[in-house]
């Protein structure tokens, strides 16, 4: 590190920020302080609710009509930002701040070609027009979009996210900008499209001095994007280090909670429950006295309460906000309750058989091949992980399954019995046995009814019960997903994200289902509370012997809760196994490149191969391997022309690839290590730095 | 985003009806819709009691001597059978405050389930109504008003009300066709359908409720449109005959005498105005607040 004092690309300190609602000023922000060098990133983490996004839009004075800065300071390479009026605060937007948002399809105007909106961030800084243009070709070549002088021609939707993504950032960087702000940039895009996006950054960075302040929610990002970072919880800095000191040593109960519920270094559903951040998040504006996570924390004492604790230091530049930091390793477990999961015996039949499911859809003249012939069987009690990209069919073939989408061909069966195409056609026991939790739980619940409502409606079409004897069965399913009474004349709305989803839960329930769809069920859903729910769904699990099918992009997730995993690519199966067995290797590239693209908070070797590019249309699959397009591994010829057979490599493990199975274990164990060297000579790259 | 995206917080009982009373307080916060509602107000009081408001008999001849200017003791002047207009154009709510709203409800009550029912089933059946209905808009619809009422052969008040009602159900349920399209998107009517619901249950039962909101803003909405409507049929001789003191009626009866009589088209018109414009009023606040 350079001894030389040089000026913050960002320096905030004590800012206070408040929203006007209803009249009373409510505190969101309460006093936070941080420090960008020119050069560096640093990470604000966060569940939502806790201001990450409002500081963004305080230090770039773009705060909505009711929000207040009410204190502090904020300088953005050594000028004075909250002293900046109309001109100046212009001229700073113009030429120092940048920012980037979650959904980059919103951040560009659909009726303007690239070009067009590429080179007004030029003119904004005075440059000529016909300079403009071949800028804005520059600076889509630095964000290395494939074809840049044809995408300058193009508009916004006929790019996919990642591309659209990639002109932002090309934007953003326009101005060469002190301060970058990245808002979430890539929660929207799939792991392997969010993989480049963030290699892209990085090195960006690296070439530009420019300062990132790096927003997510996602501790795996942050950990592989930034040099510090800043745990923030309803509008306080509760941990503030080295990514890696905070990440590895965490010393806020907070920050301890938020690392142990995310499933991750292969822990499974039969090792026992998920940790959990019991309670919620103070409302907003909350007065709190002591420190701002007491009522959530098991650590807490009277004192917490009490009296707010400094920032104390742990080591050089690592503080927490904690009386105990030393004791925050020692929070409290989840105890391992006692569940016993379910056996899953194989040698019984099946409880439902997909046998060559195949979905074409008709779309503007064009056949979409939404799924191709997926075999597959799922036995009771077990849970089958459904990962892919987005747009490779693991909703078309949930929907296949449930009846909302006709099959174009195949068949679905239960317990040996076909099952009628569409659900219409399908009898009261078959809708019961089959049954769905949606991603979106303010979408799957109906606003306008109460939560009692929903549930009674349920249990009289699923389980026929009315009377006093659906009353009963009501509190007996409220009770199973933990829901209290109070919740029951409530409506959506009044309700958190978690607290919807176990109404959505117990919905499912209703009937005594024999599978019960999973699709993505805690995306939309902090960390803390994902573990809550997976919990209950392991929970149900133990109870019933449901069988689950789980959809998820969360790889940790699946590996969780999943006992085998299916992979899909542009609607085809790629590969079939054990859960662990998928996990561990050999694997399909194209699992390789999932799990590649996937930022651990541990580190480790992940980093081996990128998929280039974007899934290809559905509507015009490549011939051949479907995979050849973008796969690392490809042999040559064969692959462009034969499809290879989805064959058992080993016992209950199928692999639709050319390569034999010993020789991806040999390529595999290779990149393996030179990943790993790789590692290692950067890491020691970065410390002489 | 980021006032929103927190979690809620501990929610309290009795919360719709707080949420109520709020949209209600927000109504009666802005001037405009007061003023339109005390527009409306006076006029409804007025067809329900003519007689306190009224000094004058609007319809029996000859009390008073004809085609009096406006002057003191006859405000609005007298018309050419020796009334007081004041006293028939307090007198001459009545009928049209009667067949709007009633016209207005027949139409949302059709257009709504004509919306729910195209929104919902899609396909065929959205394709034959939209054409018909596309059919119906295309015509003004005082023409298609016309044909009816002729076709019909009789244009009593309640061939009148349901003329409107008729003319006015395709282009409420446009509306909420659009809206019933973007609920059915939702997960919520899927699970329905896998619960086993008819179609008719997850119209009425799921849907309805959460595209009402727009169904009252369209009632209040159309309800100014039939105001005008309905004076204009009537003005041009359907609905209620003389003679009624309607003030479309007087209008009808007196507009070719507008010189030197003005006052006997004037004043009636005036009122159709003020009732027209109230509405507006009220349904502008309506959509306000339903729409925030």
């Amino acid at each position: 590190m350079s001894a030389a004092v040089s000026t913050p690309a960002l320096d905030v300190s004590d800012l206070e920020l408040v929203y006007r609602v209803r009249g009373i000023d409510r505190q969101v922000l309460r006093g936070i302080s941080f420090t960008i060098e020119p050069g560096r990133s640093y990470g604000l983490v966060g569940e939502s609710g806790c201001g990450k996004s409002t500081a963004a839009l305080g230090i770039v004075r773009y705060l909505p009509r009711n929000g207040r800065i009410s204190g502090g300071a904020i300088s953005v390479a050594g000028r004075d930002i909250l002293a900046l009026g109309g001109r100046e605060l212009r001229d700073y937007h113009a030429r120092l701040v940048s920012m980037v948002y979650q959904n980059p399809g919103s951040a560009l105007n659909p009726s303007l070609r690239i070009g067009k909106q590429i080179s007004e961030a030029f003119t904004m800084l005075g440059v000529h027009d016909k300079e403009a243009g071949d800028r804005s070709h520059e600076a889509l070549v630095r964000v290395q979009i494939a074809d840049p002088a044809s995408v300058l021609s193009r508009y916004p939707h006929q790019l996919s996210g990642g591309m659209q993504q990639r002109v932002v950032i090309a934007m953003a960087l326009a101005k060469d900008p002190a301060l970058l702000i990245l808002d979430e940039p890539t929660t929207g895009l799939d792991a392997t499209v969010e993989a480049e996006v963030l290699d892209l950054v990085s090195q960006l960075q690296a070439e530009l001095s420019t300062a990132v302040l790096f927003i997510s929610h996602n501790l795996g990002v942050i950990s592989k994007m930034c040099d510090r970072v800043g745990v923030l919880y309803s509008g306080r800095i509760v941990e503030e280090g080295p990514v890696d000191a905070v990440l590895r040593d965490p010393r806020h109960p907070y920050t301890v909670g938020l690392l142990r519920c995310i499933p991750r270094g292969g822990v499974r559903k039969d090792h026992g429950r998920l940790d959990t951040i019991p309670g919620f998040l103070p409302s907003l504006g909350a007065e709190l006295l002591g420190c701002v996570f007491a009522d959530r924390c098991a650590l807490a004492d009277e004192r917490c309460h009490v009296e707010e604790p400094p920032l104390e230091t742990i080591s050089a530049g690592h503080e927490s906000r904690c009386w105990y930091h030393e004791r925050a390793r020692d929070l409290p477990r989840e105890e391992a309750a006692d569940i016993e999961l379910p056996r899953v015996e194989r040698d019984a039949a099946p409880l439902v058989e997909l046998d060559a499911l195949t979905k074409v859809f008709r779309q503007r003249g064009h056949d979409v091949h939404a799924l191709t012939e997926v075999s597959a069987a799922i036995w009771p009690g077990e849970t089958l992980g459904l990962v892919g990209e987005s747009g490779s069919g693991k909703t078309t073939l949930a929907r296949t399954l449930l009846g909302i989408v006709e099959p174009t061909a195949g068949t679905a069966s239960l317990d040996g019995t076909l099952l009628p195409k569409r659900y219409q056609k399908r009898s009261p026991a078959e809708l019961r046995a089959l049954q769905i939790v949606f991603q979106n739980p303010d979408s799957a619940l109906n606003r306008r009814h109460s939560v009692r409502r929903i549930l009674l409606r349920s249990l009289r079409k699923l389980a026929g019960v009315g009377g006093s004897t659906a009353e009963q069965r009501m509190l007996a399913l409220t009770d199973r997903v933990r829901l209290t009474e109070r919740t029951l004349t409530q409506k959506p709305v009044q309700l958190s994200g978690g607290l919807k989803q176990r109404v959505a839960i117990a919905r499912a329930f209703a009937g005594n289902p024999k599978l019960v769809v999973c699709d993505e069920p805690t995306s939309a859903l902090d960390v803390s509370v994902q573990a809550a729910i997976l919990n209950l769904l392991v929970e149900l699990q133990s109870e019933n012997k449901v069988a689950y099918i789980f959809i998820s992009h969360d790889l940790g997730v699946v590996r969780y809760i999943a006992d085998r995993i299916g992979v899909l690519y542009l609607g085809r199966l790629q590969e079939l196994g054990a859960a662990d067995v998928v996990f561990a290797g050999p694997h399909h590239p194209y699992t390789e490149a999932l799990l590649s693209a996937v930022p651990t908070i541990d580190g480790g070797g992940r980093d081996r191969i990128r998929l280039e590019g974007d899934i290809p249309s559905a509507a015009e699959p490549p011939s051949g391997c479907v995979f050849h397009t973008r796969c690392p591994r490809k042999l040559g010829a064969i692959c462009e022309e034969t499809e290879p057979p989805l064959v058992e490599v080993n016992e209950g493990h199928l692999m639709r690839c050319h390569i034999p199975i010993d020789e991806l274990r040999e390529l595999q164990r290779k990149t393996d290590f030179v990943a790993q060297s790789h590692k290692v000579a950067s890491a020691t790259e970065r410390d002489a730095r | 985003m980021s006032v929103a995206a927190s979690p809620a917080p501990a929610p309290t009982g009795g919360e719709a009806r707080a949420a109520r009373t709020e949209r209600l307080r927000l109504l009666l916060r802005a001037p405009t819709v007061v003023g339109g509602v005390l527009v409306l107000a006076f006029w409804v009081f007025c067809a329900v009691f003519p007689g306190l408001v009224a000094r004058h008999d609007p319809i029996f001849d000859n009390q008073f001597p004809t085609s009096l200017p406006p002057e003191w003791a006859f405000p609005f002047g007298t018309d050419t059978n020796g009334r007081d207009i004041l006293s028939r154009v307090l007198a001459g709510s009545r009928s049209i405050l009667v067949i709007a709203p009633a016209a207005t409800l027949i139409g949302t009550v059709l257009g709504t389930t004509l919306g729910l029912v195209t929104g919902y089933f899609r396909g065929v059946v959205d394709d034959g109504v939209s054409r018909l209905v596309d059919a119906v808009l295309a015509l003004p619809l005082i023409v298609t008003a016309i044909l009816i009422v002729t076709a019909v052969g009789s244009s009593g008040r309640w061939v009148v009300t349901l003329t409107i009602g008729l003319i006015f159900a395709p282009i409420i349920s446009r509306t909420v066709r659009a809206a019933v399209l973007a609920e059915t998107e939702l997960d919520y009517v899927e699970a329905a359908r896998l619960r086993g619901e008819r179609g008719g249950y997850i119209m009425f039962s799921e849907i309805l409720p959460n595209v009402f909101p727009l169904v009252v803003v369209e009632f209040t909405v159309r309800l100014g449109y039939a105001i005008f409507a309905v004076a204009s049929l009537t003005f041009i001789g359907f609905g209620v005959p003389p003679p009624s003191p309607d003030w479309a009626a007087q209008i009808n009866q007196y507009w070719t005498l507008i010189d030197p009589y003005w006052w006997m088209t004037l004043f009636p018109a005036l009122a159709i105005a003020s009732l027209v414009i109230a509405a507006n009023l009220v349904s502008d606040g309506v959509r306000e607040v339903y729409e925030r």
